[in-house]
């Protein structure tokens, strides 16, 4: 077995959040991201899912290294990151890549679409004729190459996110991150978005991290799901068994709250759900941090906090009765 | 058939911008029964946000809105300041997307409830008013109602604002209750719970929803009629199962085969893109991206026709059953 | 040969060609895009001309402009130059407009016509360079601060302020006071009383308002995901503050411009007003020292004096100060947002 591509080990990124209160300045710990550990295997696609306050989107840009991890080690083809210096950082940039949520605000308007696709070749002083290289992304993503010459906001947003991704392309990376790629299109459009990067993927041996909250796209590009909560993963496994035979309550709660389209089974299978919403990440709850919202808490659950180990589904699970959970939790994927 | 709580006949809304006049909404009619939820699909571009808006009163000046939208028997379209305050809040309620940019920061959430309250039953004591606005906090499932009316809108998480706006959109009883994408901007597991609460409410209070939004998983669990609208008009409208079941529209079809579920191996997208409504197209607006198109499709833009179960603007909606 | 060739990528309209969809040649009606490409250049100038009194101010002052750069053509005399000799019986001061005299003389003999081109000239000109030695100062001030945030931020911040907090006339007072006599001083700024030395004083105490205008916008820029994508790239805080900030802060930059020259111009013309203007002797006047001579002119009632000077320097502020507003509107982000 080669390589992965990505090995994470541990990471955790605490904010400091400064506030006065009169006179006295008090400082805050955010816990964003918690001892997170995964690894993404060449040529494969690891789904990060999670709502707000997970810390997905802080684990992307920390491996990265777009903000800066507290602690914990990333290493890319087995080269750590953290401590690198920013010179060998720069150069290491051309093989790790990342696409934004945002087609309105990922792309300077004011610079021509052309201008910024060739902004990485121009960073990174690559030989060659940098308006070939643009036509030939610009096709390679779907879009005519004379559209170089426009400015962003000609375009529609699955087209912006299209350039998007020929940005990320043109070094020819070999480890993209994609932070929520299609959130923010139509879902018509999305569908046309996520085939291209599969086919990309399949054409360039792509490796990605796919962070979304969308379960089904996930679920869809994903061979890795990890399912993260308040910092800290709480069950990853092979995208189909998450999802046909999940092991953590919460991932069940997850998958129960999607809403599927189809109203026959919509209305007929059994609801899960949650009270309250996501504590702050600046006071986790102690022990299990699901444990507040979780509809099978025990007292045990306050007190330790569950492992993330293997416990009998086949994939790493962090809760303390991850057998009992499918007796006591209905199944909520659709079937 | 009881009587129509909200009818809209031949909407138009046309706005005035630099490069042009923009046609967002081309002829929109539609009825909402009490206590019905009619759930109105579609993308960027559609016109299904700007359609209600336009029936609030919401958009600016550079929107010229002709038509007819009536509650009851109040001619909405054209009225003045006056008739749009008293059924503004009264008869019709709005709640958005956003709920921190509904909030006014400065003052308790519990005034701001109160305030809608007095705002349109005058009579009321503000003692009254306040009680009432912690038995509506209550009414939308926020805990320790009393102790939170006190607090300010920072204070309130995402789902939680949402919330509020639904107390202070249902205050006064409305007949109908506009839901612009109310759930878009929150987790899944919070809109699971703010659907709940919409549901409850439309069931003991009767109120007529019209639920916007372009997640079909959620006109799937809410919806009992469904309207999906493409550029600016209604291009199908039927009953929820008989448009995921049934469906005569290609856009319909397109949408809902797009969706990523269980088994596809790749996705199927609805290639281009939605159409500039500056130069809006002849006919009808999606020929240039749907597979079935013909010439018929370039004449006149096609009406809403009763097509089986359902009713499709699509004017080879007779052959698509076999078409499939 | 690369290593993408080979594989068939299909554009839009060649999949709706696929599935049998008629033609559509660009492809374009089908993706939304309008025919013709509008850079954002083009989105603001086309904003600027829709704001009717920005668009007359501007073909105002390109006429005053035009004219007062041609002086020596368009005024019909010196600027310290009697109209005619005097004579026993033909006295030429502070006479009412006439035919040789548009806007009549002064006490000098002088006519007024002409002395307000050439102090038009000058107050132009001090205008135009205070904003630009101003907006680059603050410009450099603000931007540093707000891209590198932190201590510096807070250190050049509270310079600001404090230069902020001295009014402005009072230390422009003291302050000349102070440097004219100081011999090395005199050297680089010229004499008190030249126009070099007030240009570079009212640069010294304009420049923060346009300071704390580009701090707040460096600062809001730099949280932009397109920064961020930058950055993602490799590149260098060089590149994104050159490439990515300041060409989508230029906006800003020539709105700030824009108020400088009129608050130079006002500026210029309190100070001459008591008396610390530019007065290099030799007949040279500026708009402001015209309003001060008018002074003189009121109890004998030439109000030609008084009247012409004036009303063309409200002519000039407010034209500037409407396309200074046109500017505002062109470039104000939220506009931008209505094409969606």
């Amino acid at each position: 077995m080669s390589t992965p591509v990505v090995e994470v080990n541990n990471l955790t990124k605490e904010f400091t959040v400064k506030s006065t209160r009169g006179l006295r300045v008090i400082r805050r710990t955010v816990h964003a991201v918690s001892d997170v550990s995964l690894t993404i295997p060449e040529g494969k696609t690891v789904g990060l899912v999670g709502e707000s306050g997970s810390g997905k989107t802080t684990v992307g840009r920390c491996i990265l290294r777009l903000i800066e991890p507290t602690a914990g080690s990333v290493k890319f083809k087995g080269t750590e990151l953290l401590g690198m210096e920013q010179n060998d950082l720069r150069k290491l940039r051309r093989s790790m890549q990342i696409v934004f949520q945002d087609p309105y605000a990922s792309l300077d308007p004011k610079m021509t679409v052309g201008a910024s696709i060739a902004e990485p070749l121009e960073i990174q002083r690559v030989s060659g004729n940098h308006q070939d290289r643009v036509a030939e992304l610009l096709e390679l993503v779907g879009l005519a190459p004379d559209h170089a010459r426009r400015f962003p906001h000609e375009f529609s947003g699955g087209q912006r996110q299209r350039v998007g991704v020929a940005r990320a392309l043109a070094l020819n990376p070999s480890f993209i991150v994609l932070d929520e790629p299609v959130s923010a299109l139509d879902v018509s459009i999305q569908a046309g978005v996520v085939n291209l990067l599969q086919d990309l993927q399949e054409q360039l041996g792509l490796s990605y991290l796919f962070i979304a909250h969308d379960l089904s796209v996930v679920r869809h590009i994903s061979d890795t799901v990890a399912v993260m909560y308040l910092g800290k993963i709480v069950e990853v496994g092979p995208a189909e068994d998450l999802y046909m035979a999940s092991g953590h309550p919460y991932t069940k709660a997850l998958l129960s709250a999607v809403p599927q389209a189809d109203p026959v089974t919509e209305r007929g299978r059994p609801r899960i759900m949650l009270q309250g919403e996501v504590p702050s990440p600046i006071n986790p709850p102690s022990g299990c941090r699901f444990r507040t919202r979780c509809p099978i808490a025990k007292e045990i659950c306050a007190v330790e906090e569950p492992e993330l180990k293997e416990r009998g589904q086949g994939h790493p699970v962090a809760c303390h009765f991850a057998d009992t959970v499918a007796l006591e939790m209905p199944n909520p994927a659709a079937v | 058939m009881t009587d129509a709580t909200l009818s809209i006949r031949d909407l138009r809304v046309t706005f005035k911008t630099l490069l042009g006049p923009v046609q967002a909404v081309r002829g929109v009619s539609l009825d909402v029964h009490p206590g019905e939820v009619l759930g109105v699909v579609g993308e960027s571009g559609s016109g299904k946000s700007v359609s209600f808006l336009s029936v609030m009163g919401l958009l600016g000046k550079n929107a010229i809105i002709e038509g007819s939208a009536k509650v009851g028997d109040v001619e909405l379209v054209g009225a003045n300041q006056k008739a749009m305050r008293r059924v503004r809040g009264s008869d019709v309620a709005m709640i958005f997307q956003d709920p921190l940019s509904a909030l006014n920061p400065v003052h308790r959430v519990g005034s701001q409830v109160a305030e809608m309250i007095l705002a349109h039953q005058r009579g009321m004591s503000k003692d009254a008013a306040a009680k009432r606005a912690v038995e509506l906090l209550d009414l939308v499932g926020i805990p320790q109602p009393e102790q939170r009316a006190r607090q300010y809108a920072h204070e309130f998480s995402g789902g939680m604002r949402q919330r509020v706006m639904i107390a202070m959109a249902i205050a006064n009883n409305p007949k109908v209750l506009i839901a612009d994408e109310p759930t878009t901007a929150l987790d899944v597991t919070v809109q699971a719970q703010i659907l709940e609460v919409i549901d409850r409410i439309r069931k003991e209070m009767g109120t007529a929803v019209v639920l916007i939004t372009h997640d079909l998983g959620v006109v799937a669990r809410m919806a009992d009629r469904v309207q999906v609208m493409y550029a600016g008009r209604v291009v199908e409208r039927a009953d929820v199962h008989n448009i995921f079941h049934g469906s005569r529209h290609p856009y319909t079809r397109g949408l809902l085969g797009s969706q990523p579920t269980l088994g596809n191996e790749r996705l199927t997208p609805i290639p281009g893109a939605p159409p500039n409504m500056l130069q809006p197209p002849s006919g009808c607006a999606f020929r240039a991206r749907c597979v079935h198109a013909a010439p018929e499709c370039a004449g006149d833009l096609p009406e809403l026709v009763q097509v089986g179960l359902t009713e499709s603007a699509c004017v080879r909606a007779h052959e698509l059953e076999a078409l499939v | 040969m690369t290593e993408f060739a080979g594989i068939s990528q299909t554009t839009a309209s060649q999949q709706m060609q696929h599935l049998g969809v008629p033609s559509d040649p660009t492809g374009d009606a089908s993706i939304g895009i309008l025919k013709t490409s509008m850079s954002p250049k083009r989105m603001a100038l086309k904003r600027f001309v829709n704001h009717r009194a920005a668009l007359i101010s501007t073909i105002v002052l390109v006429c005053i402009i035009i004219f007062v750069a041609l002086a020596p053509l368009t005024a019909r005399y010196g600027v310290n130059e009697s109209i005619f000799k005097a004579e026993a019986n033909r006295p030429n001061q502070n006479l009412a407009p006439f035919d040789l005299a548009w806007f009549g003389t002064d006490g000098n003999g002088r006519d007024l016509y002409s002395r307000i081109i050439y102090g038009a000239q000058v107050s132009l000109l001090i205008g135009l360079f205070t904003a630009i030695g101003s907006v680059m100062l603050g410009t450099l001030v603000g931007g540093i601060a707000g891209y590198k945030g932190g201590w510096l931020d807070d250190i050049l911040m509270r310079v600001t302020d404090i230069f902020l907090a001295l009014p402005l006339l009072v230390v422009l007072v003291i302050v000349r006071g102070m440097l004219k006599n100081v011999s090395w001083v005199t050297t680089i700024m010229g004499e008190a009383s030249s126009v070099r030395f007030l240009v570079i004083l009212l640069t010294i105490i304009g420049w923060m308002g346009v300071a704390r205008l580009i701090r707040g916008q460096v600062k809001q820029l730099k949280e932009r995901e397109f920064v961020e994508a930058a950055r993602a790239l490799g590149a260098t805080s060089k590149r994104i503050m050159f490439r990515h900030l300041l060409p989508n802060s230029v906006g800003q930059i020539m709105v700030a411009l824009t108020f400088a020259v009129v608050g130079a111009i006002a500026a210029e013309a309190t100070l001459s007003f008591f008396g610390y203007g530019p007065d290099a002797g030799s007949g040279m006047t500026s708009l402001g020292l015209l309003i001060r001579d008018s002074k003189k002119a009121v109890p004998p009632g030439y109000w030609w004096l008084v009247v012409f000077p004036g009303v063309f320097f409200i002519i000039l502020s407010l034209c500037i100060n409407f396309i200074g507003d046109g500017l505002r509107d062109a470039v104000d982000p939220k506009m931008q947002q209505e094409l969606k």
